[in-house]
């Protein structure tokens, strides 16, 4: 299929919910793959089974700092400079695109950039959801090597980054980042079509394109959470979800820390119990605990949606008194393996709590 | 407030809505008069025509005015109804940044048309800390304000990279615009508009040259408004922060009185409560808008606006709008009863049963629980009492659940009610500590703008290294307090309305950039 003007918005929206309270923004992302579509024509989305096990897979995201995104945007040509120096470094010709993250903007900038070249957009990902940094991925998990890497800058600066592992090559990106204008476009995780099929969570941009149709359907009908909840059920990963609380917002503390957006959301229940859920986060939801008992965790998906409406609230976006509908959702498979959970289970976060997956909870 | 000397600070407050122009005369503390009249095709006609009314009810001679205070919607409504605007030549200096996201790129397509006029992206701009991102493109500017003179354009919107850090290259490619299209051309430059976020910045700064002409022309009403009338005071216009401008200050701003509208409503609502920190319902026909004033100010929303369609980052005050109003239809649902968010509107003097009409609204069900005379009672004389006790505990619950969602603590609060629906309301309402209907309620607009206060700024950049970050704090407050007396303000009212600050991490001594501004009372006898 072709990704078209008219599906951005709801990819937006289901980017908005996989982004679990962080992923940055996806109204930007949304107007970098408008006027992209608009300039080059709709880009094509190909399943992971249709690649060929030797093509060659390269991601592209954009790394930085939300509050210089808002201002710098991207350009396109960056983009292209970073698929190009990628290729041009390691000798082999880019036969297709991968997102590196469905939740959040990074699930609209390779759309652009798939607009941009021409070159087709694997319906699939490296988290099913969002995560703050570049390791956090299975493709890393699975030992795809995350350099070289690319990184550009609108100024069409670049810079090849070769280490030892995914951590350090984050580590020093980071430093980059802050130099080249605290906002980057990287390409990283070269990828043969094999290693695709082995890593990636697959079918994501379909699945966010649903989610945000399923959303929109529901508020025409009158029960935006419960087309939500059909939605979610209807897919392979986000199946095992339900509304963990339902309650309005009754203290918020927050702080930056490390270049991160950390702090605690408290809850309580609208039917009078008295219950109350505090959230714990960092960019992205990490755990969700009820009368202190954890009711969900990191890498489950926990996603805060307005209560009548279902639009996604991200962290920055929540206030004192607003009323809320806190949804659990399973994490894909290849995200709960002990492999997986070293690199970004509730330990990666310094959470004492160990992994409960949510259908048991 | 205090009065000092013998001359009694008489003020005229006036809202131009798009339907009514309300205009209060107001001494001290007191209302003395007040009235409302259709708001007319040339405005002025219609301000003077309530100010002359107001004045002569109030037998005073417009002599003893002090000042005049004006409130308007008039430049919200005509972007939105996409009138009187001029097409804009439309410059963007953040080149070789942004380009993926070009201008006007999320505008909707009709008003794409009534104003995207030739827009030029050129290099320029800083970055985040206060780099340099590219050297100003001198050429290119020139260039592209030869275009714009020969398409004819009349109003220029420049926006460049972090102009909120820093502003140098926007004035330097407005003094070559000047320089290139005369100096009768009307320019607009993002950095005395908005805040960080390019596009949002720069929409808002094409809104503001959009309306250069309009603005012109109704600023200049209200002064042909003020000599038909006499009028020798000043007269201000109320923006968005609750503030005043001068009548010359609008002329090239206008986009700052876009919610102007809600704030003075606010505002004035408190006043007339009596009360500096407390939540105002205003009830409507069709919905309830709350708002939060805290010291006398309304809390500002932290999301983005849409204004008209496009998107924006102004300073708005949060509003919590609830499909309940004096219009709202009843709907018995299997035992429940839903209230709103449906509404007759307008129509509720012919359609509510009250007025023989055959639609059951939130009105007859006040009039038939006995709190509210309006209409004929014995049409809803056979109502059933235990239904009507349902639908009078849902309405009451609905707007607790307003308060609710618009306080920043637990804590109960004054709640101040206004607007037409207030007849809705004769219980306590939980998480209150009392509930208020003022009189003059339905002036509220215009006794908030003859309230509104003068402000003072200051933006300048501190290195905190040199002066340590307490007293180059104290400097700014300082220098944004004298501007502020000097504009007419009361020293001993003065309090800080917003302070911000910009770290520019590339410049040495750790610098600062410093934004504060203040607002007081208008002293008297001015």
């Amino acid at each position: 299929m072709k990704i078209s003007l008219e599906d951005l918005p709801y990819i937006a929206t289901g980017a908005a919910f996989l982004g679990t309270g962080g992923g940055g923004d996806p109204y930007i992302g949304r107007m970098l793959a408008t006027s992209a579509i608009e300039e080059f024509g709709s880009p094509e989305l190909v399943s992971v089974e249709s690649l060929a096990d030797d093509a060659n897979v390269y991601t592209i995201a954009m790394l930085g700092a939300p509050t210089v995104l808002v201002e710098k945007g991207a350009c396109g040509d960056d983009i292209d400079l970073a698929l190009a120096q990628l290729q041009e470094y390691t000798g082999r010709r880019a036969d297709a695109v991968i997102p590196i993250e469905i939740g959040g903007v990074n699930s609209l900038v390779p759309v652009m950039a798939a607009a941009r070249t021409g070159l087709p957009l694997v319906d699939a990902d490296g988290m099913g959801r969002a995560f703050p940094e570049i390791q956090m991925v299975t493709y890393n998990v699975h030992g795809v090597s995350c350099t070289p890497l690319v990184v550009t800058d609108e100024h069409l600066n670049s810079l090849v980054v070769n280490t030892g592992s995914a951590k350090r090559a984050e580590d020093l990106v980071r430093v980059c980042a802050v130099e080249m204008g605290c906002s980057v476009m990287l390409s990283s995780y070269l990828m043969t079509g094999r290693q695709v099929k082995d890593s990636a969570v697959t079918g994501t941009m379909t699945l966010a394109l649903a989610i945000g149709r399923a959303i929109a359907a529901g508020r025409r009908a009158g029960d935006p959470v419960g087309a939500l909840l059909s939605a979610l059920r209807a897919t392979p990963y986000y199946s095992h979800c339900k509304v963990i609380f339902d309650g309005k917002v009754s203290d918020l503390q927050r702080d930056t820390r490390g270049g991160f957006s950390v702090g605690l959301c408290d809850l309580v229940a609208l039917d009078g119990s008295g219950s109350a859920m505090q959230l714990v986060f960092q960019n992205e939801h990490l755990v969700a605990r009820q009368d202190g008992a954890v009711r969900a965790i990191v890498p489950d998906l926990i996603c805060v949606v307005d209560r009548e409406t279902a639009e996604p609230i991200p962290v920055e976006g929540l206030k004192y008194g607003q009323r809320v509908k806190v949804l659990g959702v399973s994490a894909p498979p290849i995200l709960r393996t002990p492999a997986a959970l070293q690199v970004f289970g509730p330990a990666a976060f310094g959470l004492d709590d160990p992994f409960q997956p949510i259908e048991s909870l | 407030m205090k009065q000092s000397g013998i001359h009694y600070t008489m003020r005229l407050g006036v809202d131009v809505g798009g339907t009514n122009t309300d205009a209060v005369l107001v001494d001290g503390l007191r209302v003395v008069a007040s009235c409302k009249q259709p708001t007319t095709e040339d405005v002025s006609s219609g301000i003077e025509a309530a100010l002359r009314r107001v004045l002569m009810s109030a037998g005073v001679e417009a002599q003893a005015v002090t000042a005049v205070m004006i409130g308007t919607t008039h430049f919200t409504n005509a972007f939105v109804a996409r009138q009187s605007l001029l097409p804009v030549g439309i410059l963007r200096v953040a080149l070789p940044a942004a380009r993926g996201i070009p201008p006007l790129v999320d505008w909707p397509r009709d008003i794409r048309q009534a104003i995207g006029g030739p827009c030029f992206q050129v290099r320029g701009g800083v970055q985040y800390d206060g780099r340099v991102n590219a050297e100003l493109d001198e050429k290119a500017v020139r260039e592209a304000a030869q275009q714009f003179r020969e398409a004819g354009i009349q109003s220029v919107a420049i926006s460049s990279l972090f102009a909120p850090i820093s502003a140098d290259m926007e004035l330097r490619a407005a003094d070559i615009v000047r320089a290139e299209m005369g100096a009768e051309v009307a320019i607009t430059l993002s950095h005395t508009i908005g805040r960080i976020g390019l596009l949002e910045r720069e929409n808002a700064t094409i809104m503001n040259a959009s309306l250069a002409r309009l603005s012109r022309e109704v600023v200049r009403s209200f002064g042909a408004a003020m000599r038909a009338l006499s009028l020798q005071a000043p007269f201000y216009i109320s923006q968005n922060d609750g503030t005043l401008m001068s009548a010359d200050f609008v002329e090239r701003y206008p986009v700052l009185t876009f919610a102007s509208g809600p704030t003075n409503s606010m505002r004035g609502a408190a006043r007339l409560g009596g009360h500096e920190t407390a939540m105002v319902a205003d009830i409507g026909g069709t919905t309830t808008d709350f708002g939060w004033l805290a010291g006398g100010f309304p809390r500002e929303s932290s999301v983005s606006v849409d204004v008209g369609g496009v998107r924006t980052n102004f300073r708005m005050p949060d509003i919590y709008a609830l499909g309940l109003g004096g219009g709202s239809r009843v709907v018995e649902q299997g035992g429940d009863v839903a209230i709103g968010p449906g509404s007759v509107g307008y129509r509720l003097l012919e359609e509510a049963l009250v007025f023989g009409g055959s639609t059951l609204t939130a009105t007859d069900i006040a009039v038939a629980a006995g709190y509210a005379e309006i209409g004929d009672r014995d049409r809803v004389a056979h109502l059933d009492a235990a239904l009507v006790e349902r639908c009078v505990t849902r309405i009451h619950d609905m707007v607790a659940g307003g308060v609710d969602r618009m306080k920043t603590s637990a804590e109960p609060v004054p709640l101040i009610l206004v607007g037409g629906g207030a007849v809705l309301i004769n219980r306590d309402i939980p998480g209150t500590t009392e509930v208020i209907v003022p009189g003059h309620a339905g002036v509220a607009n215009a006794i908030g703008a003859s309230i509104a206060q003068i402000g003072g700024e200051t933006d300048r950049v501190f290195s905190y290294e040199q002066s340590g970050r307490e007293a180059a704090l104290a400097a700014a407050r300082a220098e944004a307090c004298e501007r502020a007396v000097a504009a007419g303000a009361r020293p001993d009212s003065i309090v800080v309305i917003d302070l911000e600050e910009l770290p520019l991490a590339y410049v040495p001594g750790n610098a600062v950039r410093v934004k504060v501004k203040v607002a007081g009372d208008l002293a008297a006898g001015i």
